[in-house]
């Protein structure tokens, strides 16, 4: 029994820092995810409901939306791809913007993959949970906190999943949550959390050269590239002295 | 509705890859020094520019609306140290006045 062999709060201190070869999460971790991305799951349950509203108008049925909400799991793709599909577009068209869009996810991944622990299935179920939010929560200081962005994941997923359900079920009475500013609480918790990591030269870097890229690249490409593109911000910062 | 399972099967497959493919590749090998500096460097670069899309993106390149006065104001609650709670309310509460008084 290995457990028995260290103290308690030491055995958690390892968890909270996932050194130890270890597939459990810490719970007090999974809980301040889940607790800090409350707010942004607000959000992303009324957006759920607009999505659902749009799935049906665009003919994708009740049980199709709410089965994408589950696995493709990522807000603007699933908006894009209904989007294209309501206003009669072809279905080539509806999946390219969808997957311009989710390129990010192969930098977050990349970023969020040495810190999952576990047999690879494991490690692949909680990969899906790093969307923009909980792998943005995840964020301390340069590294990836697990067991938050499974928590703040598993929040996200709880209402973006519910909220599809209420809208092609039939929800409409929240109106537009654009209206309540809510569309601004993304950008803003992303901020927030870019402040916290910008602490050296070359984080600085990465992040003024990400911005300026993306800035540059909006009125020209299509939706998904310039995020993707800020990425580059890292490799130039990277390259850079100091 | 037969279109509308495809996209979703596609999609979802596309996207369960994309968040994927990074674990499969990197396994759970800590990485190269060389390549730990530019992961690191991830997260900023990536977190600017979702800042920068989320806050500007419009239907036709760069669209100036109530999002800016939301994330100018998340930007003010930010230098005055507020909790996270309080910069979220103050992006919402700024972008909801500002499209009840006519912004976009």
């Amino acid at each position: 029994m290995e457990a028995s062999t260290i103290m308690p709060d030491e055995k958690a201190d390892c968890l909270r820092r996932g050194r130890r070869d270890d597939s459990a999460l810490a719970r007090p971790e999974v809980l301040a995810g889940a607790r800090a991305v409350l707010p942004i799951a607000v959000a992303a349950t009324a957006f759920g409901v607009s999505y659902g509203i749009l799935a049906r108008e665009a003919g994708m049925g009740v049980v199709a939306p709410i089965v994408m909400s589950f696995t493709t799991f990522a807000g603007s793709a699933q908006f894009a791809s209904a989007s294209v599909l309501e206003q009669g577009g072809a279905l080539a068209a509806a999946v390219l913007a969808a997957v311009l869009l989710n390129l990010r996810y192969l930098a977050i991944g990349i970023s969020v993959a040495p810190s999952l622990r576990g047999p690879l299935v494991r490690r692949l179920a909680e990969a899906q949970l790093a969307v923009d939010e909980s792998w943005a929560i995840g964020q301390e200081n340069g590294r990836v906190m697990r067991g938050r962005v499974v928590g703040a994941g598993l929040m996200l997923m709880v209402g973006w999943c519910g909220g599809t359900v209420v809208g092609v079920i039939g929800g409409g009475a929240l109106g537009d949550p654009s209206a309540y500013g809510l569309d601004a609480m993304f950008p803003a918790l992303f901020l927030a959390l870019l402040v916290g990591l910008v602490k050296d030269a070359r984080a600085k870097r990465a992040a003024l050269t990400g911005a300026l890229i993306a800035i540059a690249l909006l009125p020209v490409a299509p939706p998904g590239v310039p995020v993707i593109a800020a990425v580059a911000g890292a490799l130039i910062a990277a390259r850079s002295r100091s | 509705m037969t279109e509308a399972w495809i996209a979703v099967a596609v999609i979802g497959a596309a996207t369960i890859a994309l968040k994927g493919a990074g674990t499969v590749v990197l396994g759970g090998r800590p990485l190269p020094a060389r390549f730990d500096a530019v992961v690191a460097l991830l997260a900023p670069s990536l977190l600017a520019g979702l800042v920068v899309v989320q806050t500007l993106e419009g239907d036709d390149g760069i669209a100036l609306d109530a999002r800016v006065a939301g994330v100018a104001a998340a930007a003010v609650a930010l230098i005055l140290r507020a909790p996270l709670l309080v910069v979220l309310a103050c992006a919402a509460g700024v972008a909801a006045a500002a499209r009840a008084l006519g912004a976009a």
